[in-house]
């Protein structure tokens, strides 16, 4: 059972994501097959599942990227389109910004696409990790770049965040800016949907889980609630599930 | 007092042991305010749902209390701090004993060898 304690919102009013019999196709590969979700609002949620599980398509469908083979996607009753991206702000898993851009080009982007966007906060988090604003992207580190877009995503005022793989590719250090980040800065109305197969990082800051397998969801339950039942750790009920037998040879 | 969280249980309840411990211990004075559930959470590195989860439970149990004006403040109710106080004792004492029991020890020795210990580091 979901307990929020924050909320006595009715369950309709509550439901920011919903997903009825989503499926999508490439060609004869299903990539989500009849997926059926409710999120609800002001959660950090985790995306879980390892690669080729559906993540990125799911968070691409939420963001208008691409449309459903069928069933439908809605947010705040919204199918994805022009209306829904004012709200969404999205952290795609791959930098798609040009590289000669500076810090500063990247605020003025923003500033022009997204009323929502707080150039003051992105200034002061720029000004904190020591990026100058008019240090060029071509000359930052990986790690750096990936802060980068992060702040310029966590600096709008969005109802929700879709971070598809914020942590994959960095060092440790860099790993705790970027949850602390998200933890002290997400709008406390706005839902976060983090894609990751990077669990045990993440663990401590999602309320809920979501496991995806061969783009089904194949779990859906608070960490708390996981921990409570299974006696061990989402990382672990992971490890568990997914685990690829190794191939043992012989007779079957 | 650093926060350690631990794979096997709840991170809630946790929460609510360690926030319990800074009580008891006078980390958060009596009749103190406490920190925001965002700066505790921020600190944790905890989700501020879980956080908030933890401190209502501070509330049921009577340690701390919401004021409209003034936030959340810890209660200013010694004796029942000093009950949670020696309850929280007598379970870490349990502890020492049924530890030192596996090992064969009795409770008088157990007790005698913490004594002795004590007086050697003084």
């Amino acid at each position: 059972m979901m307990e929020d304690i924050r909320t006595s919102k009715t369950a309709q009013d509550d439901a920011l994501i919903r997903l009825t019999g989503l499926t999508k196709s490439f060609g004869a590969k299903r990539a989500l097959s009849g997926i059926d979700l409710e999120v609800g609002r002001g959660k950090i949620v985790g995306l879980l599942g390892p690669n080729g599980s559906g993540k990125t398509t799911l968070i691409k469908i939420l963001n208008g990227l691409l449309r459903p083979t069928s069933g439908v996607a809605l947010i705040d009753g919204h199918a994805p389109g022009v209306e829904t991206k004012s709200h969404v702000s999205y952290l795609p898993d791959r930098m798609y910004f040009a590289d000669w851009m500076k810090a500063a080009d990247l605020m003025d982007l923003f500033s022009d696409f997204y009323a929502d966007f707080d150039r003051q906060k992105a200034a002061e988090m720029f000004s904190a990790l020591g990026i100058r604003p008019m240090e060029r992207i071509k000359t930052m580190s990986k790690g750096t770049k990936e802060k980068v877009q992060l702040v310029l995503v966590m600096s709008r005022q969005a109802e929700l965040y879709l971070l598809d793989e914020p942590i994959a590719g960095v060092d440790p250090a860099a790993r705790d800016f970027i949850l602390n980040t998200i933890l002290t800065n997400y709008n406390e109305n706005g839902t976060v949907l983090i894609s990751t197969h990077l669990i045990a990082d993440i663990e401590r800051v999602l309320d809920e889980v979501i496991f995806l397998q061969n783009g089904q969801i194949v779990r859906h339950d608070s960490v708390d609630n996981i921990r409570a039942t299974e006696g061990k750790s989402v990382d672990q009920l992971f490890r568990e599930i997914f685990r690829a037998v190794p191939y043992q040879g012989g007779d079957l | 007092m650093q926060w350690k969280l631990t794979d096997d249980r709840p991170i809630w309840t946790q929460l609510t042991e360690q926030l319990t411990e800074r009580i008891v211990s006078g980390i958060y004075p009596l009749g103190s305010r406490m920190p925001s559930v965002r700066e505790l959470a921020a600190e944790a590195g905890v989700n501020p749902n879980t956080m908030q989860r933890a401190l209502a439970q501070l509330e049921a149990d009577g340690l701390v209390s919401t004021n409209r004006t003034a936030g959340r403040t810890v209660t200013e109710d010694s004796t029942s701090v000093e009950q949670v106080r020696q309850n929280l004792a007598e379970d870490k004492m349990e502890l020492y004993v049924t530890g030192m029991a596996t090992l064969g020890y009795t409770e008088t020795e157990a007790a005698n060898m913490l004594l002795n210990r004590r007086r050697g580091n003084e």
